[in-house]
């Protein structure tokens, strides 16, 4: 109890302390967006048991999406988090039929190669997504609720409604794992055979599965796009992806918060490693490595264990 | 018509790099059940080695001698990182091998900074071969990368049909376990084609990097369309993920003379196509994605 506690207090003044600690308040927000992103992706690579190497695709439909809802459609933060969201979810729905007959490392290599098309898209489509230099000339908006006028152009502001955000979809993902759905889920990482004689329709839930995944890395992508009021192709690189599965990975993919873990040590140690030296992506490389071959449990397991010896 | 000829000689080109990675990553696949993201990584070390080592001994020793060092850092690092994990979850190897692309290229990117720096090739090979013909695009530099690649094709398909190694090879790849039971180390087999495939992939790197430079982002560039390869040609067939290799660089070249942004494009259409018609492949065998 006292521990919960303390989380949620050190979730809800998490931009004063960092600029307590000596650094910016954006930082939070990139911890719990990405952290959404990773806990999204760990719906399938934690739970069903499917690793993508392409979940960047769908960081950056979120993020395009909500960029050009905010720059041609209507100024709505709301409504551009929602349309970015629901691009990504359509993508997923196209692309998963065709991916979900694969199985294991044929399926994380197919998902590579697909993301790097809409990574091309965003690229080479100069009329729309602005190329190379990314999609520029939108900005979140103010907030309308019930009336109030809520603005959300300071950081701090942004963090919580971030946050807000993140604790509504961290609830429906949780509402999903924790349910017969979320049992289905389990069964096909354990033993997709079995699960198969006992009447589960192996490639419908592995296909929901994907689509619940992208669609929650899509709502994380267009918050990020409206935190930096920016979109550009290199969200949707493989090596994006790859952050992503390192993330979710690291921070311990059977545990349900265990990828936000992931995401704070990772955002956490490229702020303190980036200001000694450029090549900061070599330590959490080796890092990763180190954690494959020794903690395959990731950081919340090891955590685990830890109080466990304690105890 | 010298266009459309253009292109597809520009495809072919790329299509040998493709076809050298894509024949390395199905060697490895084919024996250790890795898909190895880390070839582009090893591409891009191999290339960087041969730029040190024209530097010091000229450009056809660095050519052999590069591709060979690189094989045995391969080795080093599979029995290290690669070996420990075999008795794993197979993900658990794919997630190494993409730590280890990151590793490799970041460290490159550290020692030579993030900018490509220029390759030179020997004079003899950057004249035209057909000097004052229709045919003046095709420089000798281009018909010597087509040569080497399917010289290394050759040796492959030599190695692995007449000799006794190759049998042990090909029975590996066809039954890991019995070959194991008959007492067979498989271990040795699977640092073996780890070394090949890496060798290789130091093979294309080197050509490449004559081709089209050096940056430490080449090897992602070219890993992408020989992964489509190697599905196209059919997982578990060497030969069809080597013409895959050539199918996909001539498809990309082909598909660019219409709008150039198609050639980007073109490897995914085919693997579209191949996962709804021919899930596959061209020489795959049954029962890997069906």
């Amino acid at each position: 109890m006292k521990a919960k506690f303390a989380l949620s207090l050190l979730f809800l003044l998490l931009p004063w302390l960092l600029k307590a600690l000596g650094s910016y308040a954006a930082l939070g927000s990139y911890i719990l967006v990405w952290g959404l992103a990773a806990m999204g992706l760990n719906l399938l690579m934690g739970y069903a048991g499917q690793v993508s190497f392409g979940h960047a695709a769908f960081l950056g439909l979120g993020a395009y999406g909500a960029g050009l809802t905010l720059k041609h459609l209507a100024p709505s933060t709301p409504l551009a988090l929602l349309l970015g969201t629901l691009l990504a979810a359509l993508a997923a729905l196209l692309l998963g039929p065709l991916v979900v007959r694969l199985k294991g490392i044929y399926f994380a290599t197919f998902t590579i190669v697909f993301s790097q098309l809409f990574y091309f898209l965003a690229f080479q489509w100069n009329e729309v997504t602005g190329g190379d230099d990314g999609l520029r000339g939108f900005a979140r908006q103010d907030l309308h609720l019930l009336g109030l006028k809520v603005d959300l152009t300071a950081s701090e502001a942004y963090y919580y409604f971030v946050l807000a955000v993140f604790l509504l979809l961290a609830y429906l993902l949780w509402r999903a794992v924790d349910s017969p759905l979320g049992r289905a889920f389990l069964a096909l990482r354990e033993n997709p055979l079995r699960a198969r004689f006992l009447g589960l329709r192996v490639e419908r839930y592995l296909l929901g599965a994907f689509v619940l995944s992208g669609a929650a890395v899509g709502a994380a992508g267009a918050l990020l796009a409206m935190l930096i009021n920016f979109a550009q192709p290199s969200m949707l690189h493989w090596s994006t992806s790859g952050e992503l599965v390192m993330m979710a990975f690291l921070g311990g993919r059977y545990r349900f918060f265990g990828p936000l873990l992931g995401a704070a040590l990772f955002r956490v140690m490229e702020e303190l490693l980036s200001s000694v030296t450029e090549e900061w992506m070599l330590f959490l490389g080796t890092l990763f490595i180190l954690a494959v071959l020794f903690f395959p449990g990731g950081l919340a397991d090891f955590l685990r264990r830890w109080a466990w010896n304690r105890r | 018509m010298d266009l459309f000829l253009l292109q597809l000689l520009n495809g072919l080109v790329s299509g040998a790099f493709y076809a050298l990675l894509a024949l390395g990553l199905a060697l490895i696949l084919s024996l250790t059940r890795i898909i190895n993201l880390a070839h582009g990584g090893f591409l891009v070390v191999g290339a960087y080695l041969g730029y040190v080592l024209a530097g010091l001994l000229g450009f056809y020793p660095a050519l052999l001698l590069a591709p060979f060092l690189l094989a045995l850092l391969g080795v080093l690092l599979e029995a290290l990182l690669l070996r420990p994990l075999y008795a794993r979850d197979p993900l658990e190897s794919l997630l190494l091998t993409f730590g280890l692309a990151l590793v490799l290229e970041e460290a490159v990117r550290a020692l030579f900074g993030p900018v490509g720096v220029p390759f030179r090739i020997p004079e003899g090979l950057s004249a035209p071969l057909f000097p004052g013909t229709a045919f003046f695009f095709l420089t000798r530099y281009r018909a010597f990368v087509l040569g080497m690649a399917a010289l290394a094709g050759l040796l492959v398909f030599l190695l692995l049909r007449f000799t006794a190694l190759g049998l042990y090879l090909r029975a590996g790849a066809q039954d890991r376990e019995i070959l194991s039971a008959l007492g067979t180390d498989v271990r040795r087999l699977y640092t073996l084609a780890f070394a090949l495939g890496v060798y290789l992939a130091g093979l294309a790197g080197v050509l490449a990097a004559g081709q089209l430079g050096l940056s430490p982002t080449m090897g992602t560039g070219l890993l992408m369309p020989s992964f489509v390869a190697l599905i196209l040609g059919g997982v578990g067939s060497l030969g069809g993920s080597y013409l895959g290799g050539l199918l996909v660089g001539m498809a990309s070249g082909l598909a660019g003379q219409f709008v150039a942004q198609a050639s980007e494009f073109a490897p995914y259409v085919i693997l579209a196509l191949v996962l709804l018609l021919r899930p596959r492949g061209l020489f795959g065998q049954e029962g890997f994605f069906e």
